[in-house]
């Protein structure tokens, strides 16, 4: 394990006197971003100070030595979810990623009476694009049942078909934070002559994700969510299926020549779905954190997760006002409700308290009917929380008083 | 109306939450409805208002919400209701000026002067006007 006391000292937002509602800022919102290291804040300072030139562009020593810089970070996220360097394409996040299989792939090859799987757990952006892509294509949308909060793989084979050309569903659901079987699952998919695309953006900051052996399609995450910028993250995908895959932006960059008779080349992936100018700060402060959390062990950060969620788990477990949703889960996702009060009401309470949570629907918005709940609260936790944050938070939701506490004292 | 302390404040607002007299289905035809969605709370209300002659008859609302927004729209539903519409809109407008921290006319909000600390919690303005903006709608063009 790590010191957690050590790594906090890296993260200029665990060190400053940065307060919210005049406390001292506690951050359980880890599922919806994460702070960043200053190493990672200078990566991305270091391109503007001292490298700042375009990628793929000049013929000079600069912007070389950027595009060098770009390819290392590639190298580092492909490393950190054993894929080959050029399976990696750099998008603009986890959605960013999804809506490029949604487009790239599923609008070519989708036609139809064709299925594509989804489940009620999944984010907005695991679910939107495929609705429209069923939308122009005339695919149909199917979901797998969740049970007990979790993706089943009898479940899958109950609503698979022949006609299922696409699975896609979240390695670990950001609302309840359950792992998925996607080893097993993309084997079902495969028998089926369907892909299977993976929603990484929970799972592969907290959960060792290895794309090889896991024998998925695609898998989309992002870099904000495991100590990384925001506006970047990544869309690994067998080369096979890149290659065969269309662009969903194209412009500069991404062409090797193009005629008046409307004639294009493509380059190779992953650039030919990196058209424009790129992220480039954004890529290199990626490539910074994955070396960060790899240098910490992302093993080691699930087990740090894991012991924080017990941990809360034990001390709430005798309080029968509060509901937990996901005992079982351990992956740094916490989500209950107070009986009698609105989560957004206790979200409030927390703020006031100095403590940032989510409260709502998480993004996911067809589960409500499956947790007989509209909305819930959600804590969660990172490399960097310690188990005083958690105690501040429990002892605020214990504790918590009066609702309106925020609003007049 | 007399000054109220914290502790009124706190019970105006709990006891409009807890039992909101104004909130049901319209009794009638006749309601115009505006349906108001929140991106980052709870709140999924219809609003309903019967506008008659120049003069807001009544006002009612149904649906989901938390206890800022059932508490405010439950109140606004009071306040609104058998004023004319020109006083109904000046109503709104002190109420969003409270809620900007601006000057407002004390007099025309009566019971509503309880949400004047929500600017404390900024993320909850939203849950606060979400009734008044729907009234605010539909007394648009009147």
């Amino acid at each position: 394990m790590y010191d957690v006391k050590e790594i906090r000292k890296q993260f200029p937002m665990l060190n400053s006197d940065i307060k919210m509602q005049n406390k001292p800022l506690v951050f359980l919102d880890n599922c919806s971003t994460t702070f960043k290291p200053q190493r990672v804040i200078d990566a991305m300072n270091n391109y503007y100070y001292r490298f700042n030139s375009n990628s793929h562009r000049g013929d000079y020593d600069l912007s070389y030595q950027v595009d060098v810089m770009i390819e290392e970070a590639r190298k580092e996220v492909a490393s950190l979810v054993n894929a080959d360097t050029n399976e990696v394409v750099f998008t603009d996040g986890a959605t960013g990623a999804l809506n490029l299989v949604a487009y790239g792939y599923g609008l070519k090859y989708l036609k139809k009476g064709d299925e594509i799987i989804l489940s009620v757990a999944e984010h907005a952006s695991n679910v939107l694009p495929w609705f429209r892509i069923a939308d122009l294509t005339g695919a149909v949308i199917k979901y797998m049942d969740i049970e007990d909060g979790k993706l089943l793989a009898k479940n899958l084979k109950r609503v698979i078909t022949k006609n299922t050309k696409i699975v896609s569903l979240a390695h670990v659901g950001n609302v309840l934070g359950y792992v998925a079987d996607v080893k097993e699952f993309a084997k079902i998919a495969h028998e089926n002559c369907a892909i299977m695309v993976v929603d990484g953006a929970q799972s592969v900051p907290h959960l060792k994700t290895d794309f090889k052996d896991l024998g998925i399609d695609f898998l989309a995450f992002s870099a904000h969510k495991m100590c990384g910028p925001t506006g970047v993250g990544a869309l690994v995908g067998k080369y096979e299926l890149l290659k065969d895959m269309d662009p969903f932006v194209t412009g500069g960059g991404m062409n090797s020549i193009f005629k008046k008779d409307g004639s294009v080349d493509y380059r190779l992936p992953p650039y030919k779905f990196e058209a424009g100018t790129l992220n480039i700060a954004g890529i290199l402060g990626f490539g910074e954190a994955v070396k960060f959390i790899k240098e910490i062990g992302v093993d080691n950060i699930h087990q740090h997760d894991q012991e924080l969620i017990d941990y809360a788990i034990e001390k709430l477990k005798d309080y029968d006002n509060i509901i937990i949703y996901n005992k079982d889960a351990r992956n740094g996702i916490l989500t209950f409700n107070i009986k009698g009060v609105f989560p957004q009401d206790e979200s409030t309470l927390l703020n006031y308290k100095g403590i940032a949570i989510r409260s709502g629907e998480h993004c996911a918005k067809l589960l409500d009917n499956y947790l007989d709940t509209k909305a819930t609260c959600r804590m969660s936790t990172y490399l960097y929380t310690d188990k005083k944050d958690i105690d501040t938070f429990i002892d605020a939701i214990i504790n918590g008083g009066d609702i309106l506490d925020a609003y007049f004292n | 109306m007399p000054t109220l302390t914290n502790d009124m404040m706190r019970s105006i607002i709990m006891d409009h939450y807890s039992d909101p007299q104004n909130k049901h289905q319209p009794p009638h035809d006749g309601y115009e409805k505006v349906h108001m969605h929140s991106d980052n709370c709870i709140d999924d209300l219809d609003i309903f208002l019967l506008v008659k002659d120049n003069i807001i008859d009544d006002a009612c609302f149904d649906g989901t919400a938390c206890t800022i927004s059932t508490s405010s729209t439950d109140i606004m539903c009071d306040l609104l209701r058998g004023k004319e519409i020109s006083k109904g809109r000046k109503i709104i407008d002190a109420f969003h000026h409270m809620m900007r921290e601006e000057e407002f006319d004390e007099s025309l909000l009566d019971e509503a002067i309880v949400f004047i600390n929500t600017s404390k919690q900024a993320a909850r303005i939203r849950c606060a006007t979400i009734g008044w903006n729907a009234a605010e709608e539909i007394l648009k063009g009147k």
